[in-house]
């Protein structure tokens, strides 16, 4: 299948009543099968750009294209729209009185009205993939931070979303664990996964972008292909930015 | 002064004679605190629901239901179904009044016990739910819900007990629950002491057991409840 634009926004614009512009008409799109990951200080709004998309927040003013039909701020349909865009939190958010695998199904099930035993065999294969079968049976309480967080990816994955948005995943896993989380991604990406990724990891950033964005008081400072962002960043912006993760840059 | 009367007294005869009175009255105090308890959680959840969703006009009414049924005393409520209603002329029988007394109670102590536990719910755990395509309503029936009635369940465990206890005040519909009964032995026989031992036993043989039960399932529920036994 050929790729085509998938998401788009125009002159996406939010304030919080407390915090002006944090967004700041942003233009912004992806092709399907693309992995776009936004990076910027904290406060940037990022996040906010994220949970926009996903219709966690309205917006104020400009325009969100899915598939080229506009996203109205029309929140009693909003699950519409979120069946095809699929989030995973920073906080794995996984729902405790549940079972991993319970978990998994509960969406597929009661969302989209699809067969218990089709959605379990899906899910089992993607527990498997994400080596965490034998936790199917397990509750959140009993996993740790990254298979709670590849639990999270499963469950979003199996709604077959046409776009993955990862709001900080790793950023609350211990060291070890991130990885295992990445790894999963990195796989999605391989897969032809469409992402929108807000990442604190910039070795994670480099190896899975097609893309970056460098977001600034909600506005994109810089749009470049990785490689060209991480080792030539344009913007002064930016070079702070990106000196802050080389420690050997700080004068004592 | 009052009579001091040695326990060994007690008139054992007179204690099994009536047992079956008692018996009776308890029979009927714990049909009555059942439906009850049930019609209260069921008024409870639909309050707590209501102020989730801050459906405007009904949450004010709800709002005013809470604040009033807190605020006054099941006596008084039930004064006013009973003796109140005539005057407009709705004439409740005294087990309806008990049980729509017991229920405009108990529904707002179900409600605050319930609005406890959704509160524990965060705002981004039912996030991702929605973010799965959820509707409110779905997110409401199969996150919000399950999760706040297990960390409610020691609130509406000691509503369940208050409310029986509360039935006590029954006999002033002319409910023949327990209380009645005593009050009326001790008005034919003069036994007071017998009567009102028996009054005492009847209750704490009807709500040790729930006691013992309720914090049974609290414990389970605390350190069985979610996984919560397994190793990390």
């Amino acid at each position: 299948m050929e790729n085509h634009l998938i998401l788009e926004t125009q002159e996406l614009s939010k304030s919080y009543e407390n915090q002006k512009n944090v967004l700041n008409g942003i233009n912004f799109s992806i092709q399907t099968g693309e992995v776009v990951v936004i990076v910027g200080p904290s406060g940037c709004g990022k996040s906010t750009f994220l949970r926009c998309l996903n219709m966690l927040e309205p917006i104020d003013a400009g325009v969100i294209r899915l598939d080229g039909k506009e996203i109205h701020q029309d929140f009693k349909k909003a699950h519409l729209i979120r069946e095809k865009v699929g989030m995973v939190f920073q906080s794995y958010e996984l729902f405790p009185h549940r079972t991993v695998l319970d978990n998994i199904i509960l969406a597929p099930i009661k969302v989209q009205k699809r067969k218990k035993e089709d959605v379990t065999k899906e899910a089992v294969a993607l527990l498997t993939r994400v080596g965490l079968f034998e936790k199917k049976s397990a509750y959140p309480r009993q996993l740790s931070g990254g298979q709670k967080q590849r639990v999270a990816i499963v469950r979003a994955l199996i709604m077959h979303p046409e776009i993955l948005l990862l709001d900080e995943i790793t950023a609350a896993l211990d060291p070890e664990m991130v990885r295992e989380v990445l790894q999963v991604v990195l796989q999605l990406a391989k897969e032809g996964m469409t992402m929108i990724i807000v990442t604190h990891e910039m070795g994670f950033a480099k190896a899975v972008a097609d893309r970056v964005l460098f977001l600034d008081q909600g506005q994109v400072v810089e749009e470049a292909a990785p490689f060209e962002f991480f080792t030539y960043p344009k913007s002064e912006r930016a070079k702070q930015f990106l000196n802050t993760f080389h420690y050997e840059a700080i004068e004592i | 002064m009052r009579k001091v009367r040695d326990f060994s007294l007690m008139d054992l005869e007179f204690i099994l004679e009536f047992s079956p009175m008692y018996l009776e009255a308890a029979m009927l105090t714990i049909r009555i605190a059942l439906i009850g308890i049930v019609a209260s959680f069921i008024t409870g959840l639909f309050c707590s629901i209501v102020k989730y969703l801050k459906i405007p006009v009904l949450v004010q009414f709800i709002n005013l239901y809470i604040e009033l049924s807190r605020n006054t005393p099941l006596l008084i409520q039930l004064f006013f179904l009973y003796f109140g209603l005539p005057k407009i002329g709705i004439l409740l029988s005294s087990e309806s009044c008990a049980i729509i007394g017991l229920t405009f109670l108990g529904g707002s102590y179900m409600a605050e016990a319930l609005r406890t536990g959704i509160d524990q719910v965060t705002k981004i755990q039912t996030e991702s739910a929605f973010s799965l395509g959820m509707k409110k309503s779905q997110v409401i029936r199969y996150i919000i819900l399950p999760q706040a009635f297990t960390t409610s369940i020691p609130a509406l465990c000691a509503n369940m007990i208050f409310l029986i206890k509360e039935t006590s005040v029954f006999s002033v519909v002319a409910l023949a629950d327990l209380m009645y009964v005593a009050k009326d032995l001790i008005g034919i026989y003069y036994k007071t002491d017998e009567a009102l031992l028996m009054l005492v036993l009847s209750y704490l043989l009807l709500l040790l057991p729930i006691s013992v039960i309720c914090s049974m399932v609290e414990r389970r529920m605390r350190y069985a409840g979610f996984g919560n036994t397994g190793t990390v």
